[in-house]
């Protein structure tokens, strides 16, 4: 246990101080937040009743940017060969380096979602459900990111093959994703039950996709 | 010689197996697509609802059936893959994987082809549709991972993982695809169970979905069958070079 959390207190650490990650992440998804409008026009009840839709899916993309990163370093270097051969369970190694992208790439962007809602004239009320939402539902972005990154490792073009591998499977966080937030703004329903959804899906990954991962990291340590 | 799954590890021994089964089953898929297509378009009647547009039933149908059961016979060659490790497992799975993705996409096609004239419009987000197009990504992704590692059984060690992630998550995407639906679509719009089916469109419909699980089954042996003797070469070539090598040193 403590192994794990010095792991990822290590990866938290080094995404922390290279910084460039995670400012090229953020600043893609205000990019791609702030030239929406320009495609959609400027009708702001139009940009209000998208919003949620649009950062979610600007979300997903920014997050899979730095995806293919989770463990090209320690792979190109040979510290995931040690790791391999070392006490921890392969799974966990996963679980934390997945979890480390979570940390460094997610909750800043989830952070980040509030003042682009605002650009999009998402209502005020509704901006602590985004952000709860987006931070229940990341989870699984960055886990089931981690797979992909796992089966790609060491490939050309790794970024566009994962982008391609895992897009498919955000589905259903997206959707619920989405219907948290569009529930709270017009209905129907009520915001709960698909943030539930949501938890459960981040749970579940969190649980399965590190065995998967560390099946494909085995893979490609031979 | 008693014929199993452990017997026909052996690629000869596959291969002759192949060879014979194959005419027959060519034999049996020109029988009954010969029959399905001429009680489709000939015998059977014109619906009182949607006229002649039923006729597209008969090829759509099946074709969304077969495109499911091509990530069933992944699946399942994934698990060989990773539990048995039966050496034909990953040989099947790659063959499997274009003629699944290329029955999602008849289906997808011939569905909006049927929806231009019943909906008004050749793609709507339908629950149904839309999980037929996540399937189709699903298998696209499946076929660029092949393309992507070159060496082929750890290509299809990959491919394996991937599909059973897969097919852990398409149930999930199923069940979430429906419920986003009915959250933005009024059921109004779409038949929920329509009419019940007559026996006179009944017959072609199963007459034509043996036929297509059978050229199927006929596609994949064939499939199966190409890429044990692409291997082969592959292998031959490489050791050719070796020995050139070997002899200019």
């Amino acid at each position: 246990m403590t192994a794990a959390i010095a792991l990822l207190a290590r990866d938290v650490s080094l995404a922390w101080r290279e910084g460039g990650a995670i400012g090229v992440a953020l600043g893609f998804y205000l990019m791609v937040i702030a030239i929406a409008p320009f495609g959609l026009g400027p009708d702001l009840n139009l940009l209000s009743r998208t919003a949620p839709g649009l950062l979610w899916v600007a979300l997903l993309l920014a997050a899979l940017l730095s995806a293919d990163r989770i463990f090209h370093n320690d792979y190109e270097d040979g510290t995931l060969d040690v790791l391999a051969t070392g006490p921890l369970p392969l799974p966990i190694v996963a679980a934390s380096k997945s979890l480390a992208h979570w940390i460094t790439t997610c909750v800043p962007l989830a952070l980040l979602a509030p003042v682009l809602g605002l650009l999009l004239n998402l209502s005020i009320e509704t901006i602590p459900l985004l952000v709860l939402a987006m931070l229940a539902g990341t989870p699984a972005v960055s886990f089931i990111a981690g797979i992909g990154a796992s089966l790609t490792l060491g490939l050309r073009r790794s970024g566009l093959l994962l982008a391609l591998l895992v897009l498919p499977l955000y589905v259903p966080v997206l959707i619920f994703g989405v219907s948290t937030v569009s529930a709270a703004i017009t209905g129907p329903g009520s915001p709960w039950p698909p943030l539930m959804m949501l938890c459960a899906i981040s749970l579940a990954s969190m649980i399965l996709a590190p065995l998967a991962a560390a099946a494909a990291l085995r893979l490609n340590l031979r | 010689m008693t014929l199993s799954i452990t017997s026909l590890a052996n690629p000869t021994r596959f291969l002759s197996f192949a060879g014979k089964v194959i005419p027959w089953l060519a034999a049996l898929v020109v029988i009954l697509l010969g029959a399905g297509l001429y009680l489709s378009f000939f015998v059977a009647p014109p619906d009182y609802q949607q006229g002649e547009t039923v006729r597209i039933m008969f090829i759509h149908v099946p074709a969304a059936w077969l495109g499911m059961f091509g990530y069933m016979v992944i699946a399942l060659s994934a698990l060989g893959t990773l539990i048995w490790r039966h050496p034909l497992a990953d040989v099947s799975a790659k063959a499997a994987a274009p003629i699944g993705a290329t029955f999602t996409f008849l289906a997808l096609v011939t569905g909006s082809l049927w929806g231009k004239p019943m909906w008004g419009t050749y793609w709507v987000w339908d629950a149904r549709l839309t999980s037929m197009l996540v399937l189709f990504l699903l298998y696209l992704g499946l076929i660029a991972l092949w393309q992507a590692i070159e060496e082929p059984g750890r290509a299809g060690r990959a491919a394996a993982i991937l599909a059973l992630v897969g097919a852990i998550n398409i149930p999930i995407i199923k069940f979430s695809v429906d419920w986003w639906n009915t959250l933005h679509q009024p059921a109004s719009v779409f038949r929920s169970g329509g009419p019940s089916i007559d026996p006179a469109l009944l017959t072609p419909l199963f007459v034509m979905a043996a036929a297509f699980t059978v050229l199927f089954v006929l596609l994949h042996l064939m499939a199966m069958r190409a890429e044990i003797l692409r291997r082969r070469v592959h292998a031959l070539q490489q050791s050719r070079v070796a020995h050139a090598a070997l002899a200019e040193a």
